[in-house]
């Protein structure tokens, strides 16, 4: 990790609560007991958040973005391949080059290689399920993996997350530093789920992404596109 | 310049997310770890440990804490501390190996920023650790100032000197009477 971060510009935007969930969302049952329900102090953003960890490309190996390769011990990985590409920008529309994404997602079958995860699925041999990569001076990013699948859970009866990829950004502070879950377009799942719909009405369609066939490689893997957008600075005004 | 894009909203990390996040788990590479510090980084060589609880005292032992703090000379520099991420084992224990940072911004106490994930937190949650032996930078801390009287200790590392070297014990309340401060900053 490099931490030579130049001196910030200035304040970044406040988060915006009509986009995130909040933290108590009584349908997704863990945040009854794990949601702060004290309020949040407002604080000036000072240098120490202003600032934020940057990590370079030497952070990231060639394969460390192939998921499809970069589990492999004695074959393919099982599943429909895809490729998950989009770019990440600030509120303003500008780019955010050069950041680190991580990804984590199951496998085709519903299956994590966590440790804990007890489905009675198959772990596959040859998928870990676990990306990482930087944003290139467009703000883009690029994945290719296999499809993940809905797997069931305990928040109540017959409880199933639809198919999803979870992601992380560090953008350019420690304040733009955000982890969501990438969708996928006509998930059946989605209007029953309380996660995905922990978000406002409004705001949780930005987490499904978009099938393209301009991403499509033929006879090779469907793409996704999935664009994000962090926090910016805010507008100074003008000088002189 | 006029904002035109909405922020892509936040969702929780889920319990599954050691296996990238905290990877040497799993055989592989780490990107960030909770030893922020060499033995030739410079500074006083602290531990800063605790314990993440939920609204009812139980452990949370699928939470993420990472830290963002400036060297001993204050400055967030090449070589000087930075980034730490360490996941809670099954008691809710975390802990980083670090320095002590000096102060980074005019008029503030020594203090490291800090976010808390979670399975069961839709959204992130900042706070920001401070020192119980900097009582005099503690008082006039303006972010401290801000706080209402009765919470500050929750933001108030304690120092403790025990044969290994120098711990501070920050546990981390997300809920409940001893709820932990988190800003909206």
């Amino acid at each position: 990790m490099d931490t030579a971060v130049p001196e910030p510009e200035g304040d970044f935007g406040p988060r915006d609560w009509a986009q995130h969930p909040p933290y108590l969302s009584p349908l997704y049952k863990s945040t009854v007991l794990r949601s702060p329900r004290k309020p949040l102090i407002p604080m000036k953003q000072g240098l120490s958040v202003r600032t934020g960890p940057v990590f370079g490309h030497d952070s990231v190996d060639a394969l460390d973005g192939d998921l499809t390769k970069n589990g492999r011990v004695n074959g393919e990985p099982i599943g429909e391949r895809i490729i998950v590409t989009g770019r990440v920008l600030d509120e303003s529309g500008r780019p955010v080059p050069h950041t680190l994404l991580e990804i984590w997602q199951a496998n085709a079958c519903g299956r994590y290689v966590h440790r804990w995860d007890q489905h009675d699925a198959p772990l596959d041999p040859n998928f870990f399920g676990a990306g990482r990569c930087i944003t290139d001076a467009e703000g883009r990013y690029r994945f290719t993996t296999i499809k993940p699948g809905a797997y069931p859970w305990g928040n109540h009866h017959n409880a199933w997350r639809p198919a999803h990829i979870h992601f992380s950004l560090f953008g350019p502070s420690f304040l733009t530093r955000l982890v969501t879950q990438m969708y996928f377009p006509g998930d059946p799942l989605l209007p029953l789920d309380p996660i995905y719909n922990g978000v406002p009405e409004g705001a949780r369609e930005l987490l499904i992404s978009r099938f393209s066939i301009d991403v499509t490689e033929p006879v090779w893997a469907l793409g996704y596109e999935f664009d994000i957008v962090l926090r910016g600075r805010q507008a100074t005004p003008m000088e002189g | 310049m006029s904002q035109t894009l909405k922020q892509t909203p936040s969702q929780t990390v889920g319990p599954y997310f050691a296996y990238a996040w905290t990877p040497e788990l799993y055989g592989r590479r780490p990107l960030a770890t909770n030893r922020l510090a060499s033995r030739d980084t410079p500074g006083e060589h602290i531990r800063i440990e605790g314990v993440v609880y939920d609204g009812e005292g139980a452990p949370i032992r699928d939470c993420v804490v990472e830290i963002w703090q400036a060297g001993a000379d204050g400055r967030h520099a090449p070589g000087a501390a930075g980034f730490g991420r360490c996941g809670t084992n099954d008691a809710g224990y975390y802990f980083f190996d670090t320095v002590k940072p000096g102060a980074c911004d005019p008029g503030h106490a020594p203090h490291i920023a800090v976010t808390v994930f979670a399975r069961g937190m839709l959204s992130h949650a900042f706070t920001r650790l401070h020192f119980s032996d900097e009582a005099a930078a503690n008082e006039a801390d303006p972010v401290l100032a801000s706080v209402p009287a009765d919470r500050r200790d929750t933001l108030i590392a304690q120092r403790a000197e025990v044969p290994g070297g120098v711990v501070y014990r920050f546990d981390i309340h997300v809920q409940g009477e001893a709820e932990t401060v988190f800003f909206d900053c």
